[in-house]
């Protein structure tokens, strides 16, 4: 049942652990003041811990259950990285309490500045953005500050291969550029007659995920990079999928003048249920003055330790400016920075050189028990595409009927109908950390509902049938709005 | 699908028809809505607004997708289907009767321009659409 | 493995890749460490960094968060758990995100709320761009000097090339507050929107009912900026006025969140149910399953970039879904009683504190009321008071001479219920054996 926190609510009730009650607020006027409590629920704090236990057991999670989502990284976070993160001095630091007092945690961030320079291949780092999306935003507005600060006011658009993320296009439009999009070839790369003939003095620049999210590798990227720079355009790397290449090849060597890294993803923080995030950039050289602020600087001193400073917009006058209130996701950035040092120099390539492996393995198993691959010539990267086109012409049985299926199953779906390019699509990546019986247990998953779709498809049509709910209806949802419990 | 005979039709989906008064009526196609899926959500161009034909002037949403209307012919808005907003969903049950709004043509060469059923039926099954 | 994908190598599977840009250095990578070796080295970095009495505020704030809050929050299937778009085995996220929008909208006095974008600042730049969406004819918005200058930073950052126009009001120098008669003597632009920050970031109460009429006349849009525990009992927003904000953001961070240094934080967004539509980020909704049991999914997700792409109310794909959950368990836990009790402790621990320092000759820069924080006029140069405070243990505030230049010499202090009489007692010491020092130096 899911009863509401609200419904649990009783009159007077309420946990032990109250502030001291203080009656007035006498320096308030009364005209400003609220006329009712805020309608909050009153509870015990055996019903909220007994409330929110119970909800946590409706989710699926890494920790429960296997998370094969392509382009979501969806591999273990070590605990290490939590408990580490949220040591009582590091929780109780004031964002704004003095740099002498914080020199632990800005050597934290120096140095993990320094990691993702050189995993990255780039010259400099900034920590600031948030999350994947806002490491975007700043990449796309350092390369309209690059090309302003030039002179060069003619460059409106931005290029997006038609299989990029939407966040690519949202966030080209939020910086104000115009979006041109760029097909892809039967063999999953970008189409180079065609981008050649997009590109020209009205070209900022270039938005490419490598591996792709077709889940394969740009084999021609140094002819993108030469087509792109040749125009006068710069090139950014989404680096969604990094965790396929890094310690093996960096971004910086593929020509690449901007990069984001989604933490949540390659370096393992969690994903929280949907955040928080946290999406660094890095920019080549000729980029540098533009990062957006804070960033950590290391200051020597002769006969004393390095000084940690904070470098905000005085210190740097060109930079695209802040983003957040503060100094992005600080607790995110720590877990990164654990989840770098324990894997050290050795361990980055071990990562996406088990990721591929475990992406591969599952690719040809699969393919042996009879699904598709929308790419079949290909080496998968760290993910790969089955396309169930063929299942849904006979069965009926949809991409989404089949992820359905596979809860019952006890395994998260794969990612569905992204990229939008390929018809009932399930992308699927397994990551580094899961094992072989693992991979193999997935397989038979897949097969019993391959199996099901075919002798009983209203079964795999009407899933799942062991979640805490069936299907939702999604346009109920959206038609009879309903986002806020009312009493 | 079905693709009513007396209407003129847009590449991008739209229909239109020329009333009695010169006026001109535009909705989205049976094919469109069937792409689209369920409705949920219809927004509606301002009537007075004027728009140049191919103008973005509204949007369809389903759950799962978002489609702009685009003028087929240019004009100023002057009446729009009210009863689209708590009932979207009148699109998928009868596309060409769940009119979206209504225009006053600035050229009327621009409606017979458009395509006719035939026509929208052959770019359909040619996989353009 | 290889085996059975026909392979001999490891490295055989990357050999799609270009020879040529293989590149396995990692120079500034330190070697691996293990769990215990790194655990070490954080423990003392952290102990490098210490615990302080801290009376900082600025846009942050020190709450006591009760052990259970986050002792739930880590959970893995809270932890480890992705975002919900799997409805079906995402029940207890989405129901979560339900809870926290209801009682956020519940806080704020509006009808409906967004799952949280990434932070405070964030969130007003995008209730300016939604406010721009809303308006249609204008791309002129109206901040507050008193704003916190890293919120107007960042709002320029993020607005900036949408071409929106940001003009700055100037606050009164007698209270702290924005000054109608300065809002009347504006040309006659007009403007989408008008924000109004209650309190705003020198500690002031606004007249909020005032400004919100008064951008409701001139046919804006009022966005109200709130801290949340001061709405336990401040007007909410949607209250403001004739007929209340239109749209409210904030830092949701003084809701069960720990300071950590900046971050992670939440932005909460809450506003008026006709202008749904036009909100950022995601959004749960509750609804029926195939048999007709109440349950909860992601809703209107053809607004948000993985459908609409470029023309999507805005890039965001994140929200902030595990910070969201400790703010929606502390809010539980608290209570409407809790909130309030914490929110009184900390206006009257703020009264207490000034009346201490009343007979040290400090004084409140501004008339205006306030909620748990103020800006403080010593007489004397800050840095150096500041300095010997640290000297025991206290920070006693933040020098506002970054701020603006009119406040070069002005102190913004915040007390919250963490602070106890002895805690007070302390920073005054502090500061009289500070300000005798600067007075009359030794």
């Amino acid at each position: 049942m899911s009863t509401l926190i609200f419904e649990r609510s009783r009159p007077g009730r309420c946990s032990a652990q109250l502030a001291p009650a203080e009656l007035a607020c006498p320096g308030i006027p009364e005209a400003l003041l609220r006329q009712a409590p805020p309608p909050l629920p009153e509870a015990s704090e055996l019903d909220v811990v007994r409330h929110y236990t119970a909800l946590s057991q409706k989710n699926f999670s890494i920790d429960t259950q296997f998370y094969p989502l392509g382009s979501c990284t969806m591999k273990y976070n070590p605990r290490a990285a939590n408990a580490l993160a949220m040591l009582p001095e590091f929780l109780a630091r004031h964002p704004l309490a003095p740099a002498a007092t914080g020199q632990g945690v800005l050597a934290c961030l120096y140095e993990l500045q320094e990691i993702l320079c050189d995993v990255s291949g780039m010259a400099g780092v900034s920590l600031a953005p948030m999350a994947g999306a806002q490491g975007e935003f700043a990449g796309v507005a350092m390369i309209r500050a690059w090309h302003r600060s030039r002179g060069d006011h003619a460059r409106t658009e931005i290029i997006v291969p038609d299989a990029a993320h939407g966040t690519n296009p949202a966030t080209a439009t939020m910086c104000g550029y115009a979006v041109r999009e760029v097909p892809t070839d039967r063999s999953g790369n970008v189409d180079l007659d065609r981008l050649r003939a997009a590109v020209g003095p009205q070209t900022a620049g270039l938005m490419l995920t490598n591996p792709s999210t077709l889940g394969v590798f740009e084999q021609r990227i140094l002819d993108i990079r030469d087509i792109v720079h040749a125009a006068g355009g710069l090139l950014y790397y989404d680096g969604a999928n990094l965790n396929a290449i890094v310690g093996q090849v960096k971004p910086g060597a593929m020509g690449f003048d901007v990069i984001h890294v989604n933490l949540h993803k390659t370096f393992s923080t969690p994903h929280g249920g949907g955040g928080p995030g946290a999406g660094p950039v890095g920019v080549a050289e000729r980029l540098l003055p533009f990062l957006p602020v804070p960033i950590v600087l290391r200051r020597e001193r002769p006969g004393a330790a390095p000084a940690y400073v904070l470098a905000g917009e005085s210190e740097r006058p060109h930079s695209i400016g802040r983003l957040s209130a503060f100094m992005g996701n600080v607790g995110v950035l720590l877990r990164a920075y654990v989840y770098a040092r324990m894997l050290g120099r050795e361990g980055m390539g071990r990562v996406a050189q088990f990721a591929t492996l475990n992406a591969n393995y599952l690719m040809v198993e699969l393919r042996n028990a009879g699904f598709e691959l929308a790419y079949p010539a290909r080496r998968a990267s760290h993910e790969f595409i089955v396309t169930l086109k063929r299942l849904k012409d006979q069965t009926g049985v949809s991409a989404m009927d089949f992820a359905k299926r596979l809860l019952d199953k006890g395994v998260h779906a794969p990612t569905t109908y992204f990229p939008l390019l390929v018809p009932e699509c399930l992308l699927i990546e397994p990551t580094e950390t899961e094992s072989k019986e693992t991979l193999d247990a997935f397989v038979a998953a897949m097969k019993a509902v391959l199996e099901e779709a075919r002798t009983n498809p209203e079964l795999v049509k009407s899933a799942p049938h062991t979640m805490p709910v069936r299907r939702l209806d999604d346009v109920k949802a959206a038609r009879d709005l309903d986002v806020a419990w009312k009493t | 699908m079905e693709v009513a005979q007396d209407l003129r039709y847009a590449r991008t989906h739209e229909w239109a028809r020329l009333e009695a008064d010169g006026s001109v009526t535009v909705g989205i196609t049976d094919h469109a809505q069937e792409l689209l899926g369920d409705l949920v959500f219809v927004e509606t161009p301002q009537v007075g607004r004027r728009f140049a034909q191919g103008q973005e002037c509204g949007v369809v949403e389903s759950v799962k997708a978002a489609s702009d209307i685009y003028a087929p012919v240019s004009g100023e808005v002057i009446a729009v289907n009210e009863e689209l907003a708590a009932s979207p969903e009148k699109i998928n049950q009868d596309a060409y009767a769940a009119w979206i709004f209504r225009i006053t043509p600035a050229d009327p060469g621009e409606l017979s321009a458009l395509m006719d059923a035939a026509a929208y039926a052959g770019m359909i099954d040619a996989g353009q659409g | 493995m290889l085996d059975a994908i026909g392979v001999p190598g490891i490295d055989d599977l990357f050999d799609e890749i270009p020879a040529t840009l293989k590149d396995v250095q990692l120079p500034r990578v330190p070697a691996g460490a293990r769990e215990m070796e790194i655990t070490r080295l954080m423990q003392a970095r952290a102990a490098q960094d210490g615990r302080w009495s801290s009376f900082i505020g600025a846009g942050a704030y020190e709450h006591y968060v009760p052990a259970a809050v986050w002792q739930i929050v880590t959970r893995g299937e809270f932890y480890s758990a992705y975002t919900p778009y799997q409805a079906e085995a995402s029940q207890g996220t989405l129901q979560l995100l339900y809870e926290y929008q209801s009682m956020i909208a519940g806080l704020t006095g509006l009808d409906a709320a967004n799952a949280s974008l990434y932070d405070g600042a964030s969130a007003l730049a995008e209730a300016v761009l939604m406010a721009v969406r809303l308006h249609k004819s204008s791309r002129r918005v109206l901040l507050p000097a008193s704003l916190h200058p890293h919120y107007a930073a960042t709002v320029r950052t993020i607005v900036s090339s949408q071409g929106v126009e940001l003009v700055t009001l100037p606050w009164c120098p007698q209270r702290g507050t924005l000054a109608l008669q300065a809002l009347d003597g504006l040309d006659d632009h007009g403007a989408a929107a008008l924000v109004i920050a209650q309190p705003n970031a020198l500690g002031a109460l606004e007249d909020v009912h005032a400004l919100t009429d008064w951008a409701h006349a001139h046919g804006m849009l009022a966005i109200a900026l709130v801290n949340p525990v001061a709405l336990a009992l401040l007007a909410p927003p949607g209250q403001w006025g004739a007929r209340g904000a239109d749209i409210a953001v904030g830092e949701g961070q003084p809701l069960g969140v720990p300071l950590s240094a900046g971050g992670p934080y939440f932005g909460f967004m809450t506003c008026r149910g006709a202008h749904v539509r036009q909100m950022p980020g995601r959004i749960a909704g509750r609804t029926v399953d195939a048999t007709g049991a109440p349950g909860f999914t992601l809703t209107l997700q053809a607004r948000e970039q993985h459908i609409r792409r470029s023309k999507a109310t805005s890039n965001i794909c994140t929200n902030q879904g595990l910070v969201v959950a400790a703010a929606t368990v502390h809010m539980a836990l608290l209570g409407p009683a809790g909130l309030q009790r914490v929110a009184r402790a900390s206006h009257a621990g703020l009264q207490r504190l000034i009346a201490l320092l009343r007979p040290l000759g400090v004084r409140p820069r501004f008339a205006a009321p306030c909620f748990h924080e103020t800006v403080l006029d010593l007489g004397v140069p800050v840095q150096p008071v500041l300095d010997a405070m640290r000297e025991r243990g206290i920070l006693g505030g933040l020098h506002l001479a970054p701020w603006s230049g009119e406040l070069h010499e002005a102190l913004l202090v915040c007390v919250t219920e963490t602070k106890t009489e002895a805690d007070l007692d302390d920073y005054v010491q502090a500061m009289s054996a500070a300000l005798a020092h600067a007075r009359h130096p030794a």
